[in-house]
């Protein structure tokens, strides 16, 4: 398969490469441009662990074709921390317990983050319903909710996070 | 001011922001120059005679650099010494659907994967054994040759004599119970790489790293040398960060051999993951365990005598097979409650699916669910409450239990207390509306098994301390962090210990090159075991620090307190500490010593003159470097001789040096329309000794409870013919944000005398008391007693249906009665198989109701 020649905007910056038009984006964000953040943890769409923003919104890199992003804005967990320094979800997730193994968190870091810039005081039913999508083994989910809510509260007490 | 600075305190793991940016590295993050990538074939058959592999086809394709077989490796390994049973590809059979046939590297992923459709296997079937009751009397066709009937291991133990415990009982209850079989599901797929080094005084292939998604490193180390044949010294295994194990890492997955193998025909690093699917064919979850059980209660609820028969269903290699059936036994009659007549009869047997191994609370869980569901049922039985009978049956420690087992710590009664007054049990309990209940279960948990699987007497556990000039402190351990938090208990001990700060320890964990051994992370051993070495390491070196800065304060090292990233003088110190603000102050002044550190102390002195009361951390290490010359420390742990059990056969698992305690309360609500059950709430008490990081020890306990949770709910492994039915995440039914209930976790410290700072373990012990804690809510919300987890609306409501009138005398679900599960269902228990719902009688109360709305279906006469 000949392979093309995109520009993806990840992270705030624009990367050329090339690649075969079948490439999912997790292949791409992981083998081409070496950021390893975003996880495979399934192959069926079924787990979040890939979970990136396209201009905003939560995707599931797995089943995104690369090519299908050109000329979007992407994020990725590498993008989460602000000017340097741990971001307050990312903080908090540390603080509450949030993170076990951590195969899951970027995922969830991406799903708070998108939840956050939508909705910044959701209520915990919406918080449930925001991390609905991706799994984890490890934690049971209840100190992920204790953390983003005392992310929340960092965030309203504007106490930048270091 | 509190006893510790560090201990006892929430803090973040030490990896944590790796975790929460996505710096970490995890296996399958790894990579490097030259790098090919490996797939294996995997069988389509159950139980087959290799004929013969053609690879031909395959090596032709572009970009296929080698093609591994059986026959490159063919030397047995197994995790057990006595279980040596598996190769790295299959040699002569295979004995599961999924059994490694052959691997193939090549330049990427797509191209491998094309080549594994060229690669043409001939096989000769062989009959199967699906049922383990069937498997037990097979006489021909054996999975393998050297275990007849299929029987991997029996084991029939009696303590006291149950006969006469069973005679002096009020009332005696039996019952078959059932819990299907799971799997751990981490969320990190496994993944291997292995490179090896090109030897410069051979010129030849030498030294082999590997880096691995495992649990347990020097293991890893051992089995490759085995397969290999290479001596271990010129093996190094590295743990990267491992996204979970839960026990799927805690052995040799066969994809870590095989990467080394086919790096070694390929000439080349290789890196092997796994795919979801592959990584449920792996598997090593917890067997599918048939309990019969007998127990004898008196009218005042005193339990007299227990009688256990447990098959479990092992799937197609030993793996951890015999420790697991040991396990089942051993913590049944265990060290949670007084039971002075103990009968056990375990079979572990082998059949043509993947292997079963040690999940979370390995061995445990199954048998901790029939006997607590029986437990309820006796106090019904007798008319007490489900609390006040576990309450009159706890041991009087310190005490050996009949069993050999040794308790010392013992906070089962504080739990129960704990977990009854949280959930408000003695005012709720009997009192909600129908179709909403309450249920209580216990369980307890080795922390660390007294005798490694390997017999010895080495010590378990290593670990060295090194200090330099810089006043940084390096923790080198073996103890491998799968994400439960390790590398920061082993970084609070030390900081506790040195009395310096968490920041200025750096934790280097889990390389065999580089960290003393550890025998691995499994049986909730690192914290006891691996935290006494470190504490035992973090004394030595502390030893060497007071006794410096005795001399440089005039005082004798006893009176050295380490504290605050100071070393102070008792008399300067006082009884209470200097204060709050002063030590912010000398915390803050800590570090900066003018330039002088590393010229060593005489210099120092010169500067400041006469003795003082107070140094920084700093000051004291360089004098202690001036002092000894070098400083550093070792220490090492190795269970104490009493703790490691009795002397008969099979005496060596289970003995732990210290249990951990769980009771739980569930309240659910079952839906008598639909069968599903809602879990409301778990209250979750549990007893680890000292908790050294709270945050930690709630999160693994809400971890195991929520892991439970999902077994009695919803997760089950289905099969037909050999075949999983279920191989993803979604069908496998792990629970979501969306149906988890809250759990409140309630510490209880007992402090143990032998554990470090008092610490038990706090990663496994809860799982097992949530599976019957919801069984018991769920007979006290609808009256039915479910004897087969997990609780899925199909079994419910049969059980549901069974309950009606009409249906005892009709026996409506035919010999299908699922709460008396008598026969092994291959299809993985469900009633709904083969496309269509379980045949209803055509008296069936539900096909009346239809009949009433007007669109009755036609009764079949074909029920089950
Ligand atoms: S990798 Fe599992 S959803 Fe994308
Ligand atoms: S933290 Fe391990 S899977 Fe979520």
């Amino acid at each position: 398969m000949k392979k093309l020649l995109i520009t993806l905007n990840v992270n705030g910056r624009d990367v050329e490469f090339a690649c075969a038009p079948n490439q999912t984006l997790l292949d791409a964000l992981r083998l081409d441009l070496a950021l390893t953040g975003s996880k495979r943890g399934c192959d069926d769409s079924s787990c979040g662990a890939c979970t990136v923003e396209v201009d905003g919104e939560p995707m599931l890199a797995c089943t995104l074709l690369a090519a299908a992003c050109e000329d979007r804005r992407i994020l990725t967990v590498e993008g989460i921390a602000e000017h340097g320094a741990l971001a307050a979800i990312q903080k908090a997730y540390g603080e509450w317990g949030g993170a076990q193994c951590g195969f899951c968190t970027p995922g969830f870091m991406i799903a708070v983050h998108s939840l956050l810039a939508r909705n910044p005081d959701p209520s915990e039913d919406e918080i449930r319903a925001a991390l609905g999508g991706n799994l984890c083994r490890c934690t049971g989910y209840n100190q992920m909710y204790q953390a983003v809510k005392a992310a929340i509260d960092a965030e309203k007490a504007g106490r930048r996070a270091f | 001011m509190s006893e510790f600075s560090v201990i006892g305190k929430p803090v973040a793991l030490v990896d944590s922001a790796g975790k929460t940016t996505g710096q970490g590295k995890y296996t399958d993050d790894l990579s490097m120059p030259g790098m090919l990538i490996g797939k294996i074939l995997h069988s389509p058959l159950p139980h087959a005679r290799i004929i013969g592999i053609d690879a031909s086809r395959a090596l032709a394709l572009d970009g296929v650099v080698a093609v591994a077989v059986g026959a490159d490796a063919p030397n047995k390994y197994g995790i057990l010494p006595v279980g040596h049973d598996e190769t790295a590809l299959a040699v002569d059979k295979v004995r599961y659907v999924g059994d490694n046939v052959a691997c193939v590297v090549a330049e990427s992923e797509a191209i491998a994967e094309k080549a594994l459709e060229l690669i043409n296997v001939r096989y000769e079937p062989l009959p199967a054994w699906f049922d383990p009751e069937d498997s037990m009397r097979a006489e021909s066709d054996l999975i393998h040759e050297q275990r007849p009937h299929n029987m991997e291991k029996e084991y029939h133990h009696v303590f006291g004599d149950p006969a006469v415990g069973f005679a002096e009982a009020d009332t005696v209850i039996e019952g078959r119970y059932v819990a299907n079989e799971v799997t751990h599901a981490a969320m990190e797929p496994h993944s291997t790489l292995a490179a090896f080094e090109l030897d410069p005084q051979t010129g030849l292939p030498g030294r082999l790293t590997v880096w691995s998604s495992t649990q347990v490193p020097y293991y890893l180390q051992h089995k490759l040398s085995i397969v290999l044949e290479m001596p271990m010294s010129q093996i190094r295994v590295i743990k990267p960060l491992v996204g979970g194990g839960f026990g799927g890492k805690s052995e040799v997955i066969p994809l870590e051999i095989i990467a080394a193998v086919a790096a070694r025909e390929a000439r080349a690093p290789v890196k092997i993951t796994y795919t979801r699917e592959e990584v449920f064919w792996a598997h090593r979850g917890r067997p599918r365990t048939i309990v019969d059980l007998k127990t004898g209660v008196t009218r005042e609820g005193k339990i007299t005598a227990v009688a256990a028969k447990v098959i479990q269903d092992g799937g197609a290699y030993c793996s951890y097979g015999v420790v697991t059936i040991l396990y089942a036994g051993a913590l049944l009659g265990g060290a949670l409650y007084q039971i002075p007549n103990f009968q056990y009869d375990g079979y572990r047997v082998l059949t043509n699916k993947p292997a079963c191994g040690a999940m979370r609370g390995h061995g445990t869980v199954n048998a901790r669910f029939a006997f607590e569901s029986q437990l309820d049922e006796a106090a019904r039985r007798i008319g007490m409450d489900p609390v006040e009978i576990r309450r009159r049956n706890l041991l009087s420690p310190p005490c050996v239990t009949v069993n050999g087992l040794r308790v010392q710590s013992y906070g089962l009664p504080e739990c129960i207390e704990r977990v009854a007054e949280r959930s408000g049990w003695r005012e709720r309990k009997g009192k909600l509306p129908r179709g909403r209940g309450l249920g209580i279960g216990c369980s307890h948990y080795v922390s660390g098994a007294a005798n490694s699987i390997i017999r010895s007497d080495m010590p378990h556990s290593t670990v060295n301390i090194k200090i330099d000039r810089d006043g940084g402190v390096v923790v080198y351990t073996g103890a491998s962090d799968i994400g439960q938090g390790s590398d920061t208990m082993v970084a609070q001990i030390a900081a506790e210990t040195l009395g310096c700060s968490l920041g200025r320890v750096r934790v280097v964990a889990a390389d065999t090159d580089l960290t003393p051994i550890d025998i691995g992370s499994y049986s909730s051993r690192v914290t006891f075991m691996n935290g006494n070495a470190t504490l035992r390491a973090a004394q030595a070196v502390k030893r060497q620090i007071a006794e410096a800065a005795a001399r440089r304060m005039n005082c004798s090292s006893e009176d050295v307190v380490m504290r605050g990233d100071c070393v102070w003088n008792r008399g300067a110190y006082g009884d209470e500490g200097p204060g709050a603000a002063e030590e912010a102050a000398t915390v803050a002044a800590s570090g900066r010593v003018e330039g002088q550190i590393l010229r060593g102390s005489v210099q120092q002195k010169r500067a400041e003159e006469g003795p003082k009361d107070k140094m920084t951390f700093e000051e004291a290490v360089v004098a202690a470097i001036d002092f000894h010359g070098a400083l550093g420390g070792s220490g090492s742990y190795a269970p104490p001789a009493e703790a490691r059990g009795g002397k008969y056969k099979g005496s060596g698992v289970g003995p732990s040096p210290a249990y951990s305690y769980s009771a739980q309360v569930a309240e659910v609500s079952v839906d008598e329309e639909t069968g599903v059950v809602t879990v409301h709430k778990i209250w979750a008490a549990h007893d680890c000794g000292r908790a050294l990081n709270p945050v930690a020890v709630e999160g693994q306990v809400i971890g195991s409870v929520w892991m439970g949770l999902g077994q009695a709910l919803e997760e089950e492994m289905i099969w037909k013919d050999g075949l999983l039915m279920n191989p993803g995440l979604l069908e496998y039914r792990s629970p979501s944000a969306a149906e988890s209930p809250e759990i409140e976790c309630i510490i209880v410290e007992s402090v143990d005398p032998e554990g470090p700072f008092g610490a038990k373990e706090a990663s496994e012990g809860s799982l097992a008391a949530v599976i019957p804690a919801i069984a018991n809510a769920i007979h006290d919300a609808v009256g039915i007693r479910l004897r087969e987890a997990p609780f899925t609306p199909e079994r419910v409501l049969a059980a549901l249906r069974g309950q009606q009138p009409e249906a005892r005398k009709i026996r409506l679900a035919g010999n299908v009665d699922p709460t008396q599960p008598a026969t092994f269902r291959e299809h993985g228990g469900s009633l709904c198989y083969k496309g269509r719902g379980p045949a209803r009688h055509a008296l069936d109360p539900a096909l009346r109701r239809k009949a009433a709305r007007g669109n009755a279906p036609k009764p079949k006469d074909d029920a089950r």
